[in-house]
């Protein structure tokens, strides 16, 4: 590491004050540091020690904890290829071919969101003279995971640059953003190209093959809301007898919560995302109480939607709500960002139970979005800051009302 | 606190007891043995007018050259000119630092080799009026162990407080034990106590460990109540103990000081002399020999340092690693310090430092970090920074180590933004920069806490 080191310590002068390539500064400082925590020490007075923490470390454990999701949701991409085109039967058949064909699609995703991503990173550092923000460590996987494997990748590439601009750059970077940034690269694309990331035909890779005769694309949300909407069978029955000729039981519960459906890439498996939700409790890094709260959210709205039934959707078991469509995922990587989450502990609670309410209404009473977390976690971010103003204000009113008793 | 303000006699049955969760214990290796150690004395002493906060206007009362006693008045401040900054020994002014732009640095005294004291006139002090009493300990050099809250400054004896709270526990990495190094001060504690009595409106609060028994030394003090805090740092804080005893409110004045400052106080009260010896405690992990040291206020460090370190590149802390001030080898102990910590110098890279596991001490748990493994460990701590300064992104954590009803994030960003109201209404009235000290060790994004505090503190109190 000593050439390295020697390496860096050269070329520095070039970059620093009064250097020929003074403006990229940022540039190669993030670099330097990515390689060697810096040598700077506390200063002259406060805290002579710090914490072994650091940002850099603490996203990366964010990263580690989406692996699961990412390893699986590749996995499962080439699972429901050679299901929908009848090459495959069993779940552990073809094992390598399914991982090749899952690698082949999700890793070229990863790659173009950390791109995109990194590349307008570093212009505005630049520009902006800012170091550049770790919080893009996150962004760049998370973004690849909201999305279907058959996201062309300029989509994917475009919409990651309008997010980290939209969302983060201008207000200023990590910690300043309003909106998970994760999030608004999903919802631009809901937007801008619904064509690619919403109804039937996106959730499985198909590639050049024919499905198998009988074969449907829709997702379980779409399933559910269909039942509803004919009132023909229950819920449960309709997506029990779903996609049968894949094979029974596809959209039932155990398989659903385990995730081996169509769907965007990494949202599918409720078991990995609560793998991941244990990796980010377990380390501290995301709030339990968000997730507690989201879930409990989710389950109290699908409870108080069955008391209230007029159709078969109102009519779903709550628990249900839990393992169709990105809700947990959602409710893990996405309401957990702490930057855009409420930031009181008080508030957590409120934030995440909301969140978990909304995700439910939305699915089940508008009939333009099947999936409701994405614009819950995206509506309760911009409402974070009033639920921790009410949190705060209460804080002072205590203060306030101590000193006039 | 009409209703009880005639309550400061003796009586201790309202005393709290006060079980604190939140916080951080700070392990390190390094404590002081609890023996006094036989270092060769230090030879100079010195007063730094910057470890006043709030000292305005200093002037320098004497010149090189001059020759001093104990006590003598060398510093005032302008501003505040009734209270005197004495020479903590008998000597020869030595040098008068001054920085950039004539700032002034230090004043340093060569000592005698036997110290001779002021003798101060304490004839019917026992029957002076709080006006009187205060005048007389604010010439007599031992007012500035006396703290006012809010700010953290020298107190200003025309002031009366609401309260005066003494935290007879000190929880800081390292810190001395109250109990060795104030042995055999029982009778000086009880005196300063009740010389500090005469001066509030309100009670005398001493606030001691509940973890475990009262030590000797405090066990039988009389007119103070007596409340007991336990949990991990910050629980000796006295600034968290008053949040929870009678927390200040805007226009409200306390005093703090220390069991360091009672025993001078009283030592005064009874002897008229300004008696600044005391026990230091030698620490940290650089050290060959960690002990107590007896010396004076203000000592030159080098006598307990050079000689006594078993690695060469080092940095001197006086005071603790929290709250503390990097000195150099031969520098000063501060005024308000009654430790010096020795701890491994940090300009060191580290090859992926940022991902590799480690067992270095972290109050966090995120990946590689395996220092939660061990919490009954010591640790060497070094003075590295540990990554680079961001925006607040991790969020629950400094409300996890303070345990006051305090929104430390929400503080320091109303600061940042200067925003006098905002300030104001989040407690800033309530802390001074240790309250949030352990903050600045477990940031993520490693702000200067401390310093924000200050700045806070600054921008309320001169608005």
């Amino acid at each position: 590491m000593k050439f390295l080191r020697d390496l860096l310590d050269k070329q520095k002068p070039l970059f620093e004050k009064g250097g020929k390539l003074e403006s990229l500064y940022y540039a190669f400082e993030a670099g330097e540091t990515f390689m060697f925590s810096p040598k700077h020490t506390t200063g002259i007075k406060g805290a002579q020690v710090k914490d072994a923490i650091d940002l850099k470390r603490m996203m990366i454990t964010v990263v580690i904890a989406m692996i699961p999701c990412l390893l699986f949701g590749m996995y499962n991409t080439g699972h429901q290829h050679l299901l929908a085109t009848g090459g495959t039967a069993g779940l552990w058949e073809n094992f390598g071919e399914k991982l090749g064909i899952g690698a082949m699609l999700v890793l070229p995703l990863v790659l173009v969101a950390y791109t995109a991503g990194g590349v307008v990173e570093a212009v505005f550092a630049i520009v902006r003279k800012h170091p550049i923000n770790e919080g893009f460590l996150v962004t760049g996987m998370l973004i690849p995971l909201v999305v279907p494997a058959t996201t062309p990748l300029w989509q994917v590439a475009l919409a990651t640059v309008f997010a980290v601009v939209i969302a983060k750059e201008v207000f200023g970077g990590t910690g300043m953003n309003v909106l998970n940034v994760a999030m608004t690269a999903r919802a631009f694309l809901y937007f801008a190209y619904p064509a690619q990331i919403s109804g039937d035909q996106v959730w499985t890779y198909l590639g050049d093959k024919m499905p198998v005769d009988g074969f449907s694309g829709a997702t379980a949300l779409s399933v559910v809301y269909n039942a509803g909407v004919e009132g023909t069978q229950s819920a449960v029955e309709a997506l029990a007898a779903h996609n049968t000729v894949l094979g029974s039981g596809l959209y039932e519960f155990a398989n659903l919560f385990m995730g081996w459906i169509p769907g965007s890439i990494g949202e599918t498996s409720t078991l990995m995302a609560l793998v991941g939700a244990l990796i980010l409790v377990a380390t501290g890094v995301a709030s339990w109480k968000i997730i507690v709260s989201g879930f409990a959210g989710a389950y109290i709205m699908g409870f108080v939607m069955n008391l209230f039934a007029v159709n078969e959707y109102m009519a779903l078991p709550p628990q249900y709500h839990w393992v169709m469509g990105g809700l947990a995922f959602g409710i893990v990587f996405m309401a957990t960002d702490p930057v855009s989450a409420a930031q009181t502990e008080t508030g957590k609670w409120i934030y995440g139970l909301l969140i978990g309410f909304l995700t439910v209404i939305i699915r089940v009473t508008n009939p333009a979005y099947p999936e409701g977390i994405m614009l819950a976690v995206l509506f309760m971010n911009v409402f974070a800051p009033l639920i921790d103003y009410y949190v705060v204000k209460a804080n002072k009113t205590r203060r306030l009302q101590r000193a006039t008793v | 606190m009409g209703r009880f303000s005639k309550a400061h006699s003796s009586k201790t049955d309202m005393s709290k007891i006060v079980k604190l969760k939140k916080g951080f214990d700070i392990n390190m290796v390094g404590k002081a043995k609890q023996e006094l150690a036989d270092f060769a004395q230090a030879q100079t002493f010195a007063i730094k007018p910057t470890d006043f906060i709030g000292l305005q206007r200093p002037k320098v009362l004497v010149n090189e050259g001059d020759t001093v006693k104990a006590g003598t008045p060398i510093l005032i401040d302008k501003a505040l000119d009734q209270v005197m900054y004495a020479a903590p020994v008998s000597g020869k002014i030595v040098e008068i630092k001054r920085g950039d732009r004539r700032k002034l640095l230090e004043i340093s005294i060569l000592a005698d080799s036997t110290i001779t004291q002021e003798q101060f006139d304490i004839v019917g002090l026992a029957s002076l009026d709080r006006e009187a009493l205060a005048a007389k300990l604010a010439a007599s050099g031992v007012w500035p162990n006396i703290i006012q809250r809010p700010f953290g400054i020298v107190a200003n004896p025309a002031d009366t407080p609401k309260s005066i709270f003494i935290s007879a526990f000190d929880t800081h990495p390292l810190a001395p034990d109250y109990a060795f190094a104030l042995q055999g001060q029982e009778k000086y504690l009880q005196a300063g106590i009740e010389a500090l009595a005469k001066l509030t409106s309100g009670k005398v609060h001493l606030n001691v460990d509940g973890s475990k028994a009262i030590p000797a030394v405090f066990a039988n003090l009389k007119g103070a109540q007596v409340n007991k805090f336990s949990g991990p740092h910050p629980a000796g804080n006295v600034g968290v103990q008053i949040h929870h005893l009678d927390p200040i409110n805007k226009g409200e004045i306390a005093w703090t000081t220390t069991p360091y400052g009672v025993a001078q106080i009283g030592k005064f009260v009874l002897e008229g002399v300004y008696d600044a010896s005391r026990i230091i405690a030698i620490t940290g992990s650089e050290l060959t020999k960690a002990a107590y040291v007896k010396t004076y206020m203000g000592a030159s460090v080098s006598t307990f340092v050079k000689g006594n370190l078993n690695s060469g590149h080092v940095r001197v802390v006086s005071g603790n690693v929290l709250t503390g001030e990097k000195i150099s080898l031969d520098g000063f102990l501060g005024f308000y310090h009654n430790q010096i910590t020795v701890i491994p110098e940090g300009d060191y890279y580290e090859f992926m430092g940022w991902a590799k596991p480690t067992t270095r001490l972290s109050y966090h748990r995120a990946l590689g970090l395996l220092s939660f493994l061990t919490p009954n460990k010591e640790f060497v701590l070094d003075s590295n920074g540990r990554g680079e300064e961001r925006a607040f992104v991790q969020t629950g954590v400094f409300e996890s180590v303070t345990p006051m009803d305090i929104l430390p994030v929400y503080l320091l960003k109303a600061i940042m933004a200067e925003d006098f109201d905002e300030i104001e209404e989040l407690g800033i009235y309530e802390i001074v920069e240790e309250d949030l000290a352990l903050c600045e060790f477990v940031d993520v994004s490693k702000h200067p806490v401390q310093e924000l505090v200050r700045k806070g503190i600054e921008l309320i109190q001169y608005s």
